[in-house]
């Protein structure tokens, strides 16, 4: 087991942020960390990099007792912190010598020209960091938590605030590293999930209330099927919920609608009877499968 | 922690502040003992450098705060003092290694101030007509004074976010371990029971004696306990998160 936590709790002061909680993570595997703000992900990932303690329970990576152990968990560990902070009065190169040089990464200056490469960051290679882009920013935190090719990366929530390209790019390189690595990472961002991760554990006000693949998630929360429907003409949203088998109809757009039915009734024949006993043209008809966003808020939202 | 130190250091002289320092120092020393008349050596009848050591620590007691108020302020605020802890180093090494780097800076702006020894020794009449053991009593005075302010300092700077509020909280406490226990003890009621007592809590006492020429290890041990201390009080800032 690259990582394995047992009973996790957490107080601050009389506050619990951390109920509890048990997951191991096993070595290769890209874990994603979903839960909704302060439910607890950035508490378990400080404990895990010895940032903070935990009140009780244990956790412990390649085998390193976070509490008995940290200089050892440490160096097994590749971290990038929520928000990402970094020297902004440092170049690039010199960051990241600076972080490899703690580590004592061997032939270090060579090792710092290839986390440029890989990073893609070498259009930028002689910048400070301070003048970078966000996206830029992003890239060196990550070229810093892998400088000393750790055996667990730890990435706080990667892609917050980067546009749809970068978002794309650093995906891309999250995936290409878990090939390899252990990574848990937490988001906010459910494709993200569904694009990077082997698996997925949701949190809720401290505790977890899913771990599972996600199609094994999929299926146990999926109660119902949606139906996407287009067509040409102006219809009435009341007409389309007075059919029979049918839960609920949000408007999706100009003349577009989402149409929520039992996932054991195929209610698309009746959809298309509707259209075609209305003179309706019936521009399209797709079913959708419930997201993992919808997972997420079914999960998180339910036990208010 | 080596490579925190090195990095602490490049800091100072990548960016003003390390020239800043230096600089302010040796211009207001230069200025108080060879231009303005108060405290001139010029004007002064013996070959002498009292006076340097006499205004030396009013002047560190501005600049080191400045120096140190960077040093957990800055990387509270800006979040990167994550970073260093969750490195494979211990909370004291990056303490120390920024200890080192203040003092290491101190050492530094004081060190060509021996122009002024050389000076003064040259001047003499006869030539060399000066007290060089009291002299290189005080420079040891000077860089163990030196110490204590940078541990208040590195520490005061560990209780906030604010670099501002990290200078004049070390301003006030390098004043009050300074000069404060000395003019505490002249206080009507201690005078005969606890004047000794309290002088010898202050900074001031201890420099004093050592710049006698004579390092006593009475005061050694006072210096290096009160860097301890409040070295040791940085550690419990930073551990605090733990709390």
């Amino acid at each position: 087991m690259s990582v394995e936590v047992k009973g996790l709790t957490k107080y601050y002061g009389e506050q619990a942020a951390l109920k509890n909680i048990s997951f191991e993570v096993k070595k290769g595997e890209v874990l994603g960390f979903l839960g909704p703000n302060g439910a607890g992900k950035t508490t378990t990932m400080k404990i895990l990099t010895c940032f903070l303690t935990q009140t009780s329970g244990s956790a412990s990576v390649c085998g390193f007792d976070v509490e008995k152990d940290p200089l050892q968990v440490k160096k097994q560990i590749g971290y990038l912190p929520e928000g990402n902070p970094l020297y902004k009065d440092m170049y690039i190169k010199e960051y990241l010598h600076f972080v490899g040089s703690i580590y004592k990464v061997p032939h270090l200056a060579k090792r710092v020209d290839e986390m440029i490469q890989k990073t893609g960051l070498t259009p930028e290679r002689n910048k400070l960091i301070g003048q970078l882009s966000k996206g830029y920013k992003q890239r060196v935190g990550l070229a810093q938590a892998m400088i000393h090719d750790p055996q667990v990366l730890i990435l706080d929530e990667p892609t917050s605030g980067l546009d749809p390209n970068q978002l794309v790019e650093i995906r891309n390189l999250i995936k290409e590293l878990g090939q390899e690595k252990t990574i848990i990472f937490s988001t906010h961002i459910m494709q993200e999930v569904q694009a990077i991760c082997d698996r997925v554990v949701i949190i809720n006000k401290g505790q977890i209330v899913a771990d599972d693949s996600i199609e094994t998630l999929r299926e146990k929360v999926k109660g119902f099927r949606i139906l996407f429907v287009e067509f040409a003409e102006t219809v009435d949203i009341a007409r389309l919920k007075a059919l029979n088998g049918i839960k609920k109809v949000e408007s999706a757009g100009r003349n577009k609608f989402s149409i929520y039915c039992d996932s054991d009734k195929d209610s698309r024949p009746i959809v298309a009877k509707f259209a075609s006993e209305n003179a309706l043209t019936l521009l399209e008809i797709r079913t959708e499968m419930s997201s993992v966003e919808d997972v997420f808020q079914k999960l998180t939202q339910g036990k208010n | 922690m080596r490579s925190i130190f090195l990095k602490e250091i490049n800091s100072f002289f990548s960016s003003l502040i390390g020239y800043l320092v230096i600089g302010g120092f040796l211009l207001l020393l230069g200025l108080m003992l060879w231009i303005f008349p108060d405290n001139s050596i010029l004007e002064s009848k013996f070959a002498s450098l009292d006076e340097l050591f006499n205004v030396a620590p009013l002047v560190l007691m501005f600049l080191i705060p400045a120096i140190t108020m960077r040093s957990f302020a800055e990387e509270n605020q800006s979040g990167t003092i994550e970073l260093l802890i969750t490195k494979p180093v211990a909370d004291w090494q990056i303490i120390l290694a920024k200890f080192f780097a203040c003092l290491t800076l101190v050492v530094i702006a004081i060190l060509p101030t021996i122009v002024y020894y050389i000076s003064i020794y040259m001047l003499g009449s006869p030539p060399g007509n000066l007290d060089s053991g009291a002299i290189m009593g005080s420079y040891i005075g000077l860089i163990f004074l030196g110490s204590c302010f940078v541990a208040i300092g590195i520490f005061s700077s560990s209780l906030t976010k604010n670099q501002i509020v990290a200078f004049i909280i070390a301003t006030f406490l390098c004043f009050l371990f300074q000069g404060a226990f000395n003019y505490t003890s002249r206080i009507q009621m201690f005078v005969g029971t606890l004047d000794d007592l309290i002088q010898s809590l202050g900074i001031d006492f201890h420099y004093g004696s050592i710049s006698r020429g004579l390092v006593d290890t009475r005061d050694v041990i006072y210096f290096l306990s009160l860097s301890g201390f409040f070295l040791f009080l940085t550690l419990l800032m930073v551990e605090r998160r733990k709390w």
